[in-house]
Parts: structure tokens; sequence; C-alpha cells
């Protein structure tokens, strides 16, 4: 392979490591319990036929394998601490460490979700103040912070619409949909009871108004849209398509996936949208922790605001804050407690290390960032839709095929050169999709050393299409067998000699 | 601004490079009627200093250094210092969800790890990477349940904690799934005759908790029989995951849906926490959420990858299990290394003095008043009825720095002045000595 390209990475030495189990032995201990100060109990007497024989293959082991054990697993992961993580629709930005530090302040981690509300008012007010920034940058009237993630936020929302539409005397039966929305979208309006009807881009990627005012009528609640779209497009005709629902008494949802590319610039709830989700964990940088926790509040339009989940966090006369759960027409609890509270804090943190000036910088930089690459790449990369790119960029594999290189080996080559892949075969519009988001968080040095990467590997396809194929060639593990791995799953660890637990 | 790593004369060059004279070149294709031409109202842009000095002022107004006699499905227990010092690592903080495992290995072997001690905790065959919580993992269960037996009602137990009941209530409301109602017995443990009376013949399944809402620990086999003699299944969720250490796990139960919190998540006012969901292998594929599993690599080397995701929403869209993408990934991490760090010994001794604390407890809270549910055994949590109305009793106790147990006439009138408490291991004998005397003051 051709190293001398690769100017990102080098290959170190990386540590092997078997599973905990495989490291334990009776006797080892990583704890010691201070002395109990009450009588003991025998609970094996106390609790009778309801006690426990022993746990299992439980580990034993030390504090110090302990911290080996997991530092070795962490070596072997990717991180935006790393490098650039170029996932389009997934936003990973940077994720600052004084939002980690302040959640954990003990007076708010170490909060009961029951205590009296008079010692809670500093995490109300978190809260609170976090809502009303929130409901600024969307230009929405109410908002919940119940919802635990992106796809809670949707299921929550979609149950504001079919209350309110309740309220009128028919909920509807049909959700419409793009053909380039997440997987989540569909789901979550079959969760709330709707059908699914499907809407077809344009020629430009976006929604086809005519083909949407042919579909919509009194059976469809309403569409759900996420823009700037899945191609990072804006869309551009969204009053008329936002009219088009509110004619017919639909209601428009936003899936806010792609607020990095709105905030500051333009809101929401200025160009029609009754209701929407936000992730806290995208555009506002709550870390994603290799797959969670998430944050989904939902924000809506004042129509929507008595259908809100319970909770609702009201101020008093006196200034006080209170949790209001006299709430009749609420669509019900969607978490229990009051949502992913820690990253309602960290949300707050990245928000007053902006300001609004930093806001709308940040925007701007996510944006500027994803032309940037698009000019740089759109030669050795087929770029399906002409349409301008806000937030992200999607090519296509195309050119490459030729070769039989596609995108998912364009993806696994990009590691060796140091990154982490892209989007990979999404959104399901474009064949062979190279979905790019760099977020605002990448200087010109690093999205250069993608491009040359990028580049680089396009030549490779060109000329050595198997070393594509093949790829990666400097991972601790190769590329893993995946139908193996559903044919016959393996999803725990067994002892080797006799079988688990009681 | 900080994070931002460019000069002006870099976004200068990118834009002569694009083509643009200005930045809002690049946002023409939004509508100019539509664009934004103000300042947002959120605050003014903050030092890193003064974030600290706001989250201080924030959480200086909420409690600190009070006894704290709370439970009910969030739940203080020390935890060691290792957990922060692993997770803060920025490799396990700033990943993203291990789609692409060549350069994943670190988390999708953490959560493989996961897995295996959820099935050994719970003595089930087969658990997931995590679901947001217990309240939502039970309603997704419950619909699973629904799936498996082409069944359309549930039966759900009231000892169940009463928003657990309101979030299945929220998720099934436009499935078609009524959900009724399954009373208590003088002893706390569901009522075997009023279940008898509710199961039908079309019972998706029957779901209850243990230790239930009142701390009191299910008969889980005796209830597991009649559900199933029926043709249900049995789900049971698990709010105080430490009880497992001494409990039996719900080895009779076919789904087993548990919120993990206890094992080292901080309470942080009610999430993040995360929930699991456990079943039999058989049922594997009715699932929801993600899957880690073992595979080799071209080279014949152990590696693990996310597995069995034609369940998933990315895949079958409308059709999926369940609409989560988004996990719990990193409190799930957390839950590891703290199960790691106690293991098969140290949950069984901590488990033990949890029980020791609330029996203590009380067995003091008996000698001045009334403590209901005798004669089922009970974990770390209790109900203690009292002359006075629970918040005045916690009003006073406030003043002397207590946080006492939750009222619970609210959902349950018929206990009257009633309330749950719960004492762990950081519950000292001088902390709940102080309270008993105070609330029989």
């Amino acid at each position: 392979m051709s190293d001398k390209d690769i100017k990102k990475a080098t290959r170190h030495v990386n540590q092997n490591e078997g599973l905990i189990f495989e490291r334990s032995s009776p006797g080892k201990k990583a704890y010691r319990l201070a002395p109990l100060d009450v009588p003991e109990v025998d609970y094996k007497k106390a609790l009778g036929a309801t006690s426990r024989a022993n746990l299992g293959n439980m580990p034993e082991v030390s504090e110090m394998e302990i911290i080996r054990h997991f530092t070795r697993l962490s070596t072997w992961n990717y991180a935006i601490d790393l490098g650039m993580y170029p996932l389009g629709s997934c936003t990973m930005k940077y994720n600052a460490r004084v939002n980690e530090v302040v959640a954990r302040f003990p007076g708010l981690a170490n909060a009961h979700p029951y205590q009296p509300a008079e010692v809670s008012q500093g995490a109300m007010r978190v809260m609170k103040i976090l809502s009303e920034c929130l409901l600024d940058i969307t230009g929405m009237d109410a908002i919940t912070l119940q919802p635990a993630a992106g796809a809670h936020g949707e299921m929550t929302g979609i149950l504001l619409m079919h209350a309110y539409l309740q309220s009128k005397g028919n909920p509807r039966k049909k959700i419409l949909i793009p053909d380039s929305a997440h997987g989540t979208n569909p789901a979550t309006a079959a969760i709330c009871g709707y059908a699914v009807e499907n809407l077809k881009s344009n020629s430009r990627g976006m929604v086809d108004v005519s083909a949407l005012a042919a579909q919509m009528n009194e059976n469809v609640a309403g569409l759900m849209l996420t823009n700037p779209n899945t191609l990072g497009i804006f869309e551009q005709e969204i009053h008329k398509i936002a009219d088009i629902l509110h004619e017919k008494g639909g209601l428009l949802y936003m899936d806010g996936a792609n607020m990095n590319a709105l905030v500051g610039k333009t809101r929401p709830g200025d160009f029609g949208v009754d209701v929407m989700h936000l992730n806290l964990h995208k555009t506002f940088s709550t870390p994603h922790g290799g797959g969670g926790p998430g944050s989904g509040p939902v924000a809506c339009k004042k129509i929507l605001e008595p259908f809100l989940p319970k909770p609702v966090i009201v101020e008093r006369a006196d200034g006080t804050l209170a949790f209001d759960y006299d709430r009749p027409k609420s669509v019900g609890r969607v978490r229990m407690f009051y949502g992913n509270f820690g990253m309602h804090v960290r949300a707050l943190a990245y928000t007053l290390a902006n300001g609004p000036d930093g806001l709308r910088q940040t925007t701007e930089d996510a944006v500027l960032n994803a032309n940037y690459i698009r000019k740089k790449l759109e030669g050795d990369y087929h770029l399906p839709y002409q349409s301008p790119s806000m937030h992200e960029v999607v090519f296509s594999d195309s050119i490459q095929e030729q070769k039989g290189v596609k995108t998912g080996d364009i993806a696994k080559r990009l590691i060796d050169y140091g990154f982490h892949p892209y989007t990979v075969s999404f959104p399901l519009v474009v064949h062979g999709a190279i979905m790019i988001e760099p977020t605002e968080s990448e200087s010109v040095e690093e999205l250069d050393l993608l491009v040359d990467a990028m580049k680089a590997i396009a030549r490779e396809a060109e000329e050595d299409p198997e070393l594509v194929k093949n790829a990666p060639h400097t991972t601790r593990v190769k590329r893993l067998d995946e139908t193996g791995a559903a044919r016959k799953p393996v999803l725990r660890w067994k002892p080797a000699a006799k079988s688990a637990g009681e | 601004m900080r994070y931002l790593p460019k000069s002006p004369a870099d976004r200068a060059q990118m834009m002569r490079e694009i083509g643009c004279k200005s930045i809002d070149d690049l946002f023409a294709p939004i509508p100019a009627e539509y664009r934004l031409n103000r300042d947002l109202k959120v605050p003014r842009q903050m030092a890193e200093s003064e974030i600290i000095d706001y989250f201080h002022s924030r959480a200086d107004a909420n409690a600190a250094g009070y006894a704290l006699f709370l439970g009910a499905g969030a739940y203080h227990h020390y935890r060691p210092v290792v957990i922060d010092a692993m997770v803060s690592r920025g490799e396990f903080l700033t990943s993203y969800t291990p789609y692409q495992a060549e350069i994943a290995q670190g988390t999708l072997q953490a959560i493989f790890e996961f897995q295996t001690m959820v099935c050994e905790l719970t003595g089930m065959e087969v658990a997931n990477a995590s679901m947001y919580d217990g309240s939502t993992g039970a309603a997704e269960a419950m619909l699973m349940a629904v799936r498996l037996t082409g069944r359309k009602a549930a039966v759900v137990a009231r000892s169940v904690h009463p928003e657990y009941r309101e979030v299945m209530h929220t998720y099934t409301q436009h499935q078609g799934l009524p959900i009724t109602e399954c009373g208590y017995l003088g002893n706390g443990r569901v009522d075997m005759a009023d279940l008898e009376k509710k199961i039908t013949s079309d019972t998706a399944c029957v779901l209850i908790q243990s230790p239930n809402f009142f701390g009191t620990i299910e008969d889980v086999a005796v209830v597991a029989d009649l559900v199933h003699r029926k043709g249900a299944l049995l789900v049971v969720s698990i709010a105080e995951a430490l009880s497992l250490g001494i409990v039996k796990p719900p080895v009779e139960a076919d789904i087993v849906s548990m919120e993990t919190q206890s094992f080292g998540v901080p309470l942080g006012y009610g999430g993040p926490y995360a929930g699991v969901m456990a079943t039999k292998e058989k049922f594997v594929r009715q699932i929801p959420g993600r899957l880690v599993g073992e595979t080799k690599d071209k080279d014949g080397k152990r590696g693990f990858v996310l597995t069995l995701s034609t369940r998933e929403q990315h895949i079958r869209r409308e059709k999926a299990t369940s609409n989560i993408c988004t996990n719990q990934a990193l409190i799930a991490t957390m839950a590891t290394i703290y199960l790691t760090i106690y293991g098969r010994e140290g949950l069984k001794e901590l488990a033990g003095q949890n029980l020791a604390k609330a029996t203590y407890a009380s067995g003091e809270f008996a000698k001045k008043g009334k403590v209901l549910f005798a004669g089922a055994p009970r974990f770390n949590e209790f109900v203690v009825q009292t002359k006075d109305d629970p918040q005045a009793i916690n009003q006073r106790l406030l003043e002397k720095k207590m946080i006492g147990g939750f009222p619970l006439r609210w959902h349950y009138p018929e206990l009257g002045n009633a309330s749950l408490w719960c004492c762990t291991e950081l519950n000292s004998k001088e902390q709940i000595d102080a309270a008993v005397k105070a609330v029989g003051q």
C-alpha cells in the first residue's frame, strides 16, 4: 500500500486484552465496604425462597486490572478527541470538557428527582434557562425536555400532533415521510399508530411540492420533514410546504437532526414548522458516548402546548420554580422523571460558552466547512444533486463503482488514512451514498487531510481497486464477519466448561 | 469563539476557494424573509471561569449535605472513582455508535461484557445494549410481548412504579392495547386471585416489578406459573438492580426490563440512566434496540459487531421492533465498570448492607409507628404510615437537613398518610436514628 499518502496516522503499539471474565479468579477484589454500623442480617434467612444462591460468573478482579482493562479497550476506539469524524447527519462536534465538569458538581449530580422543590431550584433553573434559549433558537412557543433521544422526541412530537388533531375531532390515519428521511421517522409514525406514506423527492433533491399537494388530504395528519434534508439541502419551498399542510388541517413536523445548519441564521418557527425535536447530542455538543445518552427536547407552537408531556416547569408568582402536573390534555409521560437532566446541563454550558455570536459563527463555520469539502472533492467523486449544500454534502460512488469499489470500501480505506468513515449508503435516495458532515470543529489543516485522503483513495480505486476493497489494513482487527455474527448470534460470553448462572 | 479552530484569514481563504464573496452567499438557499437578522436571545458569551461560577450558583441552590431517604426508582449508592476516571477518557466519551467495528472494538467489547453481566444477574439468556431507562424499557417489553403472542392486551400490577405505568400508557395509547391493573395484598405482593381474574385470552403479558414499588420482593415463580398457564408472557421490571446481589433472579420470566442506575450512575436529578432488556434466546429477534455479537475477522481473530440489525429502524423502517436509535451506551459502560469493581462477592456484600440498613430502619420505625406490608421479604425500601401528613413531616425533616420518604397519597390514596422510605449503604445509623426521632415527634 501507498503509505506515503497517509499523513494523519502512524501505526503504534496497541495492547491486547481479553474479556474481563477471562481475568477473573476467586478471591480477587476491587472494593472494600465501610464497616456495617447496624446489626448484620442473614439474607438467606430474611429472604427465604427468594434469596440468591450465588452470582454465577460475575468477575472477580483487582482495581489495577480494571484500570488496564478499560484503558486498553478505550484505545481501540476512534473518537472526536483523536480526529475528524465526518459522519453525515450525526454532527460529531467537539464536546467541551467544561460541560463534563459542571455536570458533575455535587449539587447537580447528586440531586434526587423527588427531592422537594425548595431544594431543587438550581436544577429546575437550569432546565428553565435552557428551555428559554432553545425556544428562541427554534422560534417556537413551548417546549418539553423530557424525551431521552431524537427518536424519542419524534415520538413525543407525533403524539402531540395526534392529540391536537383528536381534539379537533379526527386524529387522521397517515403521516407523509420523504424518501430521504431517517429510518426513525417511519418507525416513529408506526409506534404512534399512523400508516406511513412515502413522498418522493424531485430532481433537485427537495420535496416535490406538486406531489405533496396531490397526496395531502383530510386523511393525512402531517409531514415529517428534515430541514436541511439528509442531502444537506435546504427545502427552499418550505413555506409552500407548510401552507399545503395547513390548508388541509395538517401539521408540519421538523426532524431537527440537522439544526447545526440553522442555529442563529433562521428559525423553524418562522418558516412554518409546528413541532420539532432537537438532538442535544448533535447540535448542542453533549457527548455521544459510543451510542448515547442523547436528549431530544421537543418544541412546538402554542396550539400544541396543552398536550405536552407532564410535568412542565412553571414559574410561581414569587419567582420560584415548580413542576405542574395538572395537565388534563397532556399526552402523558414519555419517560420517568424529567428527562436526561445531565445532558440539559451540558447543553446549557455549551450555549453559554457560545453566546449569540458564537452560535451564529458555529453555524457559519459548519456550512463553510461542508462547502469547502464539496468544492475540493467534486471532481473526484460524483455529486448527484447540484443544489447548494448547507452543513453536509452527499456524493455517490458511481465513478469508483465502475472498478468495483463501493462506498463501503472507500469508507473502510479512509480508516487506514486515520479518519473515521463518513456515513455510508445513506440517504437511500442516492445509490452508493457518501455523506460527509465535517461540523464546525475542524481546522483547514484537518479538512485538507481529509480531502487529500479522499483524493488518494479515488486514485487507488482507479489503479489498485483490490487495495481499497480489502481495507482496512492497519486496524487491530480486519473486516469482521457480520453475516456469520447474524446467522449464529453469540451475544454473551460463556465459560468453557459449565453453564452460567444458577 | 474558543471552540472554533479557524482564524479570520482561514475563513477568507476558504471562501475564496469556494468562490463566494460573503458567508451569507452560502445561506442564500434560505428565503430572505426567513433569515434571522438579529442576535439570538441567549445569554452573552461567557468565559470558562464564568461558566464554572454560573453552575456553582445553580448547584448551590440545590440540596447539598442532606441525609437522603428517597428511593422510589432512583437510588443513592456510592460511586467508586474508577468509573468516572474511565468514562471520562475521550475514546469512550467522544466516540460514535460503533457501526464501524474495526475502530470501535473498545465500545463493542465493553457492551458485550455488559450484555453478559446482565444475563448473569437476571438469569436470562440474552440482553440488549441498553434502552433509555427502566420506564421506557418496560413499555417496550410490553410491545415486544404483543409481537410475540399476537395478543392485544396487558395486565400491570399496581405495585409497579407509578411513573413506569404512566409511560406504558403513553407508549400503548395508539396501539389498541388495553392495559388493566391488578391489586396488591396486605403483604405488599401481587393479589393472585385478582390477577387470575384479570388475565384473559387476549392478555399478551403480565408485568410486575420486583422488588416492587413498596420494596416488597415478589414471588416470581408463583406469578409465572399462573401467567404461563393462561398462555401469556411474564415481564419482570427491576428498578433497584442492586437487589440482584442477594435476591433470586427472575429466571421464570420471559422478558426482564431493568433500570441500571443503581450500578454507579449518578442520581443526576433523574437522568441520564440506562435501561436494559433481557430475554430468552428464542425471543431475540423481537427484542428492540442494539445488540453486540461476537464474530471473527478475516484472519480468524475474535472481534465484536453490532448484529441482528434487520430488527432496527435504519433497516426495517416502519416495520422495525422499535424506533429507538441512540441508546445509553456510556451509562451502560458505567454500569459495566461498577459491576466489575464489586463483582461476584462485592455485589452480595453490598446488597447485604442495604438489607441490613433497611431492616434496622424499618424496625426502628415500627417501634414508634406503623410499617406496612409485613409478612413478605423486602430489600432496601419500606412503607411507613404516620398520624401526620407526610408532606408536613418532610417539611420538619428538611429543616434538620434530612430528605424524608416519598409520600404515597397521590398515587395510592388508599394508604392514607404513608410514605416510601429507602436506606442504602450510604445511610448511617446516626442518620436513621435522627430521622426516626424527627418523624416520631
